[in-house]
């Protein structure tokens, strides 16, 4: 038995004694020291779908972006066409090298056409900063880097809009999805609050001043104790993203992949003005994928880990990006970047475990939607 | 708080071994379950298989980590717990029962075992209780 983690030089997020607190397992993640589970990460995995679940997400990066250039160059740094958000609008984007690489995968709240704010994730926060500041120079426009000011907690699942209207008098159902209100009151203290996730699931992300956290955390796990509300960890985050497939920056995208390969074409808007990957992008999608990812289902025995090779007829076609059992689906399932030939839904595949070939069929994505009310 | 039953004898890997006679029982340890998590899948070894002293056994994946089970002794596979492999959650909630994963015959007495104290000792400076 061997693999546990060590713990590091790693930072601790405003709410580090609460997860302690709750019985949380602290491991090293993207540089901070949070809990991969509370009570279990099937348990935690379920609260979310069936109830309500409360995540530290305080790790996450957050600039601001303003003056009278910041759409420009947004416009510039990202993929997406950022022109089409209106205040109180999220959009979500990837940040592209120019050959199409990613940099790192962000959403862009646009406060105002001089006025945005980017949240990033944790483990790029340095790499990101600077590649946005020096594709900053001829702007104008001011960037702040407030991620250490800025606690963030993600109340998520089925009774999160019940939990959350009981600390706060704004109207809840106002808020759409990828929508969002600055300066709300939650439990007293200001916040911003959006309705996003990385889940699958309905909920929200609340931001606040770090040091108002703790009251914030506190009063959402009172809220939540007639819904059943359990603090869930990171173990959780990553099955139910998983599940409703959405990528992680590291395994579906990186340097190495681009957007289009990932799937993510419709976030991609080749036809604005020049942006970083444009060419590469327009070329790439000219010339058609040579490789693209795929959801899969393992059908033999085992279970597909991340960086598992994937192999036709014994020949090696792709790589597995993330790999594991689906709680919801109660299968073993995985998504995979293969050579675009064989990414053909029902196509028969192996994923080698272990040096051994074991077999797997593509399966349509994402694995798990939830239904519309 | 972790069991350590004490007719059992224990690796530093955090396997557990049960001697009957020429055979030996083998699974993991309370303490071994806990730190891996929900268990979803089991690799057992094929029952006749040779396996020697910290040979990779079986292979106990819980929802994050892969991990290998090594053999406490010398010997032969003469069964292995297939319940297990189907509800693998056998072993987060019975680990020294139910949670069994493999019988092997053994071919020699050879063996560095623990008794429960000196793996007691050995989980505490592991920073389990």
């Amino acid at each position: 038995m061997k693999g546990d983690e060590l713990l590091s030089t790693a930072k601790k997020t405003p709410l580090y004694t609460k997860h302690v607190e709750h019985g949380g397992k602290i491991v090293e993640f993207g540089g901070w020291l949070l809990p991969v589970q509370y009570a279990g990460i099937l348990e935690e995995h379920h609260i979310v779908r069936e109830k309500v679940g409360l995540f530290d997400v305080s790790h996450m990066g957050e600039v601001m972006v303003t003056g009278p250039d910041a759409l420009a160059f947004l416009q510039k740094l990202l993929t997406n066409d950022v022109s089409k958000t209106v205040a109180g609008q999220i959009q979500y984007s990837p940040m592209c090298y120019p050959d199409g690489g990613v940099v790192d995968d962000l959403l862009t709240y646009c406060h105002a056409p001089d006025k945005y704010l980017l949240v990033i994730n944790a483990a790029n926060i340095d790499k990101d900063w600077a590649w946005m500041v020096e594709n900053s120079k001829g702007y104008k426009v001011e960037l702040s880097n407030i991620s250490d000011s800025t606690a963030e907690v993600a109340l998520q699942g089925p009774m999160a809009e019940k939990t959350l209207q009981k600390l706060t008098s704004f109207k809840l159902s106002d808020i759409g999805y990828y929508r969002f209100q600055d300066n709300i009151e939650v439990a007293g203290k200001k916040t911003l609050v959006s309705r996003t996730g990385y889940t699958g699931e309905d909920g929200f992300e609340i931001y606040c001043a770090a040091e108002d956290a703790e009251e914030i955390w506190d009063a959402l796990m009172e809220a939540g104790k007639e819904f059943g509300i359990q603090p869930a960890g990171l173990g959780c985050r990553d099955t139910l993203r998983f599940e409703a497939c959405m990528p992680l920056y590291g395994h579906e995208l990186s340097a190495q992949i681009t957007p289009l390969e990932a799937g993510l074409g419709k976030f991609v808007a080749l036809t604005k003005a020049d942006f970083n990957g444009k060419a590469a992008l327009t070329e790439q999608k000219e010339q058609g994928l040579a490789r693209k990812l795929v959801g899969f289902a393992v059908t033999g025995k085992g279970i597909a880990r991340s960086e598992y090779p994937v192999l036709s007829d014994g020949r090696r076609i792709g790589t597995v990006t993330t790999g594991s059992f689906a709680p919801t689906i109660g299968k073993n399932l995985g998504l995979a970047l293969i050579e675009a030939s064989y990414a053909v839904i029902g196509q028969s595949l192996d994923i080698e475990i272990r040096n051994k070939p074991v077999a797997a069929e593509v399966i349509k994505r994402p694995f798990y939607s939830r239904k519309e009310k | 708080m972790s069991e350590y039953p004490k007719n059992l004898m224990y690796t530093k890997d955090h396997e557990w071994v049960k001697f009957e006679g020429k055979t030996a029982v083998i699974g993991i340890t309370d303490f071994a379950q806990s730190q891996l998590g929900d268990i979803v899948f089991i690799e057992l070894p094929e029952v006749g298989r040779e396996v020697t002293q910290g040979e990779g056994l079986a292979v106990v994946e819980s929802v994050k980590a892969v991990s290998d089970i090594y053999s406490p002794v010398n010997g032969v596979v003469v069964k292995v717990n297939a319940a297990v492999e189907d509800s693998p959650e056998l072993v987060n909630e019975d680990a020294y029962g139910d949670g069994w994963i493999a019988v092997i015959e053994m071919t020699s007495e050879d063996n560095e075992l623990l008794d429960y104290e000196a793996y007691a000792r050995l989980v505490e400076e592991e920073g389990g209780h």
